[in-house]
């Protein structure tokens, strides 16, 4: 299997602009992955699928992961003048690093029986920019698994024919996969006659009867 | 409350060659439809009796196992595996086990790789015969082929009581190996078991194989052809049957298959017939696995010795562990961030996304026929759904 790096050079030479960024990995188990532009991302796809040496015809595995916004406390030395000489201080400093979400791929190769090549998309933070275009139009495989992804992560794919929730139901709002996500409290709450019969009950008799 | 949403005003397509100017009707097969085995649903539109448009509606079992095993420890995650493909628990086991090797370079010893391969062949045993058995409870042969399969899944789930204590839910395979060695003449009642297989193949492929009813029901059924079946990811039993030779353990070479001869059936016609076929092949080239292993296992350790029970905490990184399980490619891809749960712990489910050309193969067929091609592509809602 080619390494990142000589993927990333073939790839940046065939897709015009494309700019790839190699994303160290810390086991051993593949040298790294692919972090790619979403604007790009279905130019590089193509790409890597119809690159004769590469041939990545079988998208295997797509999912999601959830890097939610950080706080990072850092020391900082600053120069202070007291009761007229200077002194240097230490200060302590709260820097937010904005989350995103994040798409992988991990691509193989049937036809020449290698891989995987990991691929990875971002998006630019986790409330209002989630859309990311979808691989399905290059990679069937993907289309029930970016689903699941909308669903549980609420990633939008842009160009994915048929984007609905895949295992929550319709209606449900929140994304259980996202790591602040908590329970609610009642997962299918309904009106129940129950509540207008107490209402009735309260009219007819005064306050504090049917309590 | 619909859960997928109503079908857009229908028009009847031509292309599939059926059902022009007809009135279309739309069933609901499922979630409690005996053919669908388990609670899934599928909403059709058929002219006719043909088949113009099929939307799976999935969920009904979902229990998010991924979020269950991302807040408890790596180990915890194991007996959870079980529950995905209940029907193959060791070989569940095996992929989340592998990946998380391939996350830390634990490495098995060589009794426990013979061992996996063990179990995990009489798995795929099993789990096809099964499936041969509830596709011709499908086609309407009611119950006896089904109980001639369960009555050899009986003795190899009395092995693997023996083995792990539990017939179906085996929680057996540790990072870095196995749970506890073989107990006492196990490996005799397993050669057995392996010698006396083929008669049981023979006689159900007697029966079946060149079934007039089974014939007529499946070949040219529910065609699924190479190009759409590589793109779309199908893996396993299905994708051979369209004729891609794609088999993980020769292709990844996990665990130690190298080792072992033996051969990967194609089928030609990537119809229900092949899908068949392929399994009752399988089955048999599986017998010759077990065979060797069972001459070759080796005394020895069952678990590496760098594998802790406790405090465990793999270095950050990543992993993606696959192989091939009775119903096709198996994944756990791993995000460690140095903790003692996984930060990300994903199952690619073969089930699943082997049904994403469900409907492609569907459209046109009969409803008759859709129960028979759903039950070709074997799927378990425990790992559709998760």
């Amino acid at each position: 299997m080619l390494s990142p790096e000589t993927i990333k050079a073939q790839v940046e030479s065939l897709v015009p602009g494309a700019e790839l960024v190699v994303v160290p990995n810390g086991s051993t188990d593949n040298p790294g992955a692919l972090l790619v532009r979403g604007e790009q991302a279905v130019a590089v796809a193509r790409a890597l699928r119809e690159h004769p040496a590469l041939r990545l015809d079988y998208a295997s595995n797509v999912t999601g992961v959830d890097w939610p916004d950080q706080v990072l406390r850092e020391k900082h030395r600053i120069k202070l003048i007291v009761e007229g000489e200077e002194r240097e201080f230490e200060e302590e400093r709260e820097r937010r690093v904005p989350g995103y979400l994040e798409v992988v791929y991990h691509l193989y190769s049937m036809a020449l029986g290698h891989g995987p090549v990991v691929l990875r998309l971002r998006t630019g933070n986790r409330n209002d920019q989630v859309s990311l275009p979808s691989l399905t139009p290059v990679w069937r495989s993907c289309e029930l698994q970016e689903r699941e992804v909308f669903d549980l992560f609420g990633v939008r794919f842009e160009g994915h024919p048929d984007l609905r929730r895949l295992l929550m139901w319709e209606d449900y709002q929140d994304h259980p996969m996202r790591k602040d996500y908590s329970d609610p409290d009642d997962y299918e709450y309904e009106p129940t006659a129950h509540d207008r019969v107490l209402a009735r009950s309260r009219a007819r008799q005064g306050e504090g009867a049917a309590s | 409350m619909s859960r997928t949403g109503e079908f857009e005003p229908l028009t009847v397509p031509g292309e599939s060659g059926a059902g022009e100017g007809q009135d279309v009707l739309e069933v609901a097969m499922g979630p409690h439809h005996p053919s669908t085995h388990g609670v899934f649903r599928m909403d059709v539109a058929v002219a006719g009796e043909r088949i113009v448009r099929l939307k799976p509606v999935f969920g009904y079992l979902h229990r998010n196992h991924e979020k269950i095993a991302e807040t408890g420890s790596y180990l915890a995650a194991m007996p959870y595996t079980d529950r995905l493909d209940y029907f193959c628990s060791l070989t569940n086991n095996w992929a989340y086990a592998l990946a998380v090797e391939r996350l830390t370079g634990l490495r098995p010893p060589e009794r426990a790789e013979y061992i996996r391969v063990i179990t995990a062949e009489l798995t795929r045993l099993q789990n096809h015969a099964c499936l041969v058995g509830f596709l011709a409870q499908d086609m309407g042969a009611s119950g006896t082929p089904l109980m001639y399969a369960f009555r050899e899944r009986e003795k190899i789930l009395d092995l693997f009581e023996s083995l792990t204590g539990s017939r179906m839910m085996c929680n057996y395979m540790r990072f870095g190996g196995c749970r506890c060695d073989l107990p006492d003449g196990w490996l005799d009642q397993a050669r057995q078991l392996v010698a006396d297989f083929p008669r049981f193949l023979d006689e159900f492929e007697r029966f079946l194989a060149d079934n007039e009813i089974l014939m007529a029901r499946t070949q040219g059924i529910g065609v699924l052809p190479p190009e759409l079946a590589i793109n779309a990811g199908v893996t396993g039993p299905m994708l051979r049957a369209s004729g891609v030779n794609y088999d993980l353990r020769k292709v990844d070479d996990y665990g130690i298959y190298h080792r072992f001869k033996f051969r990967v059936p194609l089928g030609d016609h990537g119809d229900v017939y092949d899908r068949y076929m392929i399994r009752v092949l399988e089955m048999r080239e599986s017998v010759e696995i077990l065979h060797q292993a069972l001459r070759d296992i080796p005394a020895g350790p069952i678990l590496d010795p760098k594998s802790k029970p406790r405090g465990f905490r793999p270095k950050p990184g990543e992993a993606y562990g696959r192989i091939e399980a009775p119903k096709g490619e198996l994944g756990f891809y791993l995000i460690s961030d140095g903790g003692s749960n996984p930060y990300r712990y994903r199952v690619r489910p073969p089930s699943l996304i082997n049904l994403t050309v469900l409907e492609d193969m569907c459209l046109g067929q009969t409803l008759a026929d859709v129960v028979v091609i759903l039950g070709s592509v074997d799927i378990v809602l425990g790992e559709v759904d998760r």
